[in-house]
């Protein structure tokens, strides 16, 4: 059954064009000139209950705009979502119960108390029976290792443990789905590999449906196997993480170790070499070239060692978003 | 999850739930105790000054009437202005609101199932409580210091509805300063907004003057909402507004309450349907 459906949506700003100069700014003071920018055009999709799907697209693709839609922030231009059968933007607060969203803003707790008087606040908000809220609140205290934090104030705890904290306050009245906004951004390694577990564990337990948006490819690599790719407004990939790289990616990636130390000049002709330490030589090479590639390299070197890999997906997101030109629906370009 | 569902369970909940964000705003005011004795103090200063300004114009003759107002009663509604002022000031809440709207932190009251106006009204009266547990000492010995001024303790009606009036302004400085706060989902910077209300309410409240001396001028000034900061409750403490019209000074008062509080819901709804979600 689905959790989240969108269908055509779009959302559309009026943003005010300021043009450079103290000149300027005097006669935008009595006419100003307005831009209409799509930030998502057309966005559909479905998510199944219980999937966690990563969201992806370079910054101002429209990501974060699609999560406030489906969060009830903000009213779209065009279009229809449901999630969990509520239309997010009525703002029911039967719907508000059930979902919670998390950004790298973490802006739950009060800042100067304890975050325990947050969750208590919180038990009352969404109406947490007092024996569910103490047991939520032990259970998800050990898994996210915070409990002597919880009478520290808020202001003096690391970014990693407020996160943390905003986690819990995020998950004790046990969403249904869950909206992570860049959770991890901003924390260090540690913190940043605590917060991916806890969310890879709870999602398997609890079965919830989660949104991640992250521009830390290890969060999503480790916690999706389906992704969303989005750019200027516009769904251009919907399926397998692995299916991006097949699908975008034009390039692979050889690893060949030479048995004789040297690496021949004319390696060149067969792709661009990434990478030397000799003996071993990355090379990248087109990916319809890489069978052809690999049988000249063997009949005219000797080679001690060789593997075939994808080129990592962080590189091909990257090139990705970075690529100019309108979205095609048909693999490679941008 | 299991959530209370009935009425009186529903009831139940809300009574915690306001209890407890009272509670919880008590505990956050007196984080910053030091900033916060001091802030409270320092409002004493005002007073002073104007005592001895009053004091100088009276200087000639103290029994003499300056639009109905001897020096005693001028001294006397000043500190009565004051003591309404303590009930109906809101600092900082209309920049509150306003930030919250520019830099997106508002959303946690529109993602959470909590009414925002609700949640700051209970805040507030949460500020105001701390606020009155400090201040009550150096209010207590400023009054009893100048307890010569007064003409002595009105009657229990009075009393009544001197104190109904005062927590009246209350919710009238709320609605105006959370109404000033809501028009940043049109204007987002609304500074100037609040810094002409200050003007205004300053003027027309009766804070800088008594309002016996603008109504030759300012005859629209019986007619606004700002009087009931500052002007009516110590004018029904001095006997000014006679005991037969108190019934209507209390009606009107309160059916400003009601209209500033439909004006509030109507901007709220209507403002979170405009709301982009400024701040990422």
């Amino acid at each position: 059954m689905a959790a989240i459906e969108v269908q055509d949506l779009c959302r559309q700003y009026r943003v005010y064009r300021k043009r450079e100069g103290v000149l300027a700014s005097i006669v935008g003071l009595f006419r100003r000139e307005y831009e209409i920018v799509e930030a998502v055009r057309n966005v559909s999709f479905r998510i199944e209950e219980g999937e966690m799907v990563a969201f992806l697209g370079p910054n101002g693709a429209g990501k974060t705009t699609t999560l406030k839609l489906l969060s009830g922030l903000v009213v779209p231009t065009s279009g229809q979502a449901t999630v969990l059968g509520h239309i997010p933007w009525q703002r029911e607060d039967s719907y508000r119960r059930r979902f919670s969203l998390v950004t790298g803003q973490k802006e739950q707790l009060w800042w100067d108390l304890p975050a325990q008087e947050s969750f208590r606040l919180h038990r009352e908000i969404y109406r947490i029976p007092d024996d569910e809220y103490r047991r939520r609140l032990d259970e998800l205290t050990d898994l996210l290792e915070v409990g002597r934090l919880m009478a520290r104030p808020v202001r003096e705890l690391s970014l990693g443990e407020r996160m943390r904290m905003e986690l819990i306050a995020a998950l004790l009245h046990r969403p249904d789905v869950l909206f992570l906004d860049e959770p991890t951004i901003g924390l260090d390694v540690v913190s940043q590999r605590r917060v991916q577990e806890f969310l890879r564990y709870y999602q398997k337990e609890q079965k919830i449906t989660v949104i991640l948006t992250s521009h830390y490819m290890k969060d999503v690599e480790a916690l999706c196997e389906r992704a969303i790719v989005i750019n200027r407004g516009q769904v251009v990939h919907d399926g397998q993480l692995n299916a991006i790289v097949d699908r975008f990616s034009q390039h692979k990636i050889l690893d060949l170790q030479f048995s004789d130390g040297q690496v021949p000049s004319t390696l060149t002709r067969y792709g661009q070499i990434l990478e030397t330490r000799l003996p071993r030589v990355r090379l990248q090479v087109p990916r319809q070239q890489v069978s052809e590639c690999l049988a000249t390299i063997l009949a005219e070197h000797s080679i001690d060692d060789l593997s075939v890999s994808e080129r990592p997906l962080e590189d091909v997101i990257a090139e990705l978003f970075s690529q100019p030109g309108e979205p095609t629906d048909h693999g490679g370009s941008l | 999850m299991r959530v209370a569902t009935s009425t009186p369970d529903r009831l139940r909940s809300a009574v915690r739930l306001k209890w407890l964000i009272l509670k919880t705003a008590i505990e956050e005011r007196l984080a910053y105790r030091g900033d916060f004795v001091f802030s409270t103090l320092i409002r004493f200063l005002p007073v002073v000054t104007q005592v001895f300004l009053w004091r100088a114009i009276f200087s000639n003759d103290a029994e003499k009437l300056i639009r109905g107002f001897r020096y005693s009663e001028m001294i006397a509604y000043y500190l009565l202005v004051m003591l309404a002022r303590a009930f109906s000031s809101m600092p900082g809440l209309a920049n509150g609101i306003a930030g919250s709207v520019a830099d997106g932190s508002i959303r946690k009251y529109l993602i959470q199932p909590v009414d925002m106006l609700d949640h700051l009204f209970w805040h507030r009266v949460a500020h105001k409580l701390v606020y009155y547990a400090i201040a009550i000492g150096p209010f207590s010995l400023v009054f009893w210091l100048c307890r010569s001024y007064f003409p002595g303790w009105p009657d229990w009606t009075v009393i009544w509805c001197f104190v109904a009036s005062l927590l009246m302004s209350f919710a009238i400085g709320f609605l105006i300063e959370a109404w000033i706060g809501l028009i940043a989902f049109w204007f987002l910077e609304v500074s100037s907004l609040i810094f002409i209300y200050m003007m205004l309410s300053y003027f027309l409240s009766g804070h800088m003057i008594p309002l016996e001396y603008l109504s030759e001028w300012l005859p629209f000034v019986e007619y606004l909402p700002f009087r009931y900061l500052a002007y009516t409750p110590a004018a029904i403490f001095l006997g000014r507004i006679p005991e037969h019209r108190l019934p209507v000074e209390m009606m009107t008062q309160f059916s400003w309450i009601v209209g500033l509080f439909v004006l509030n819901r109507i901007t709220f709804a209507r403002g979170v349907r405009r709301y982009s979600s400024f701040g990422g």
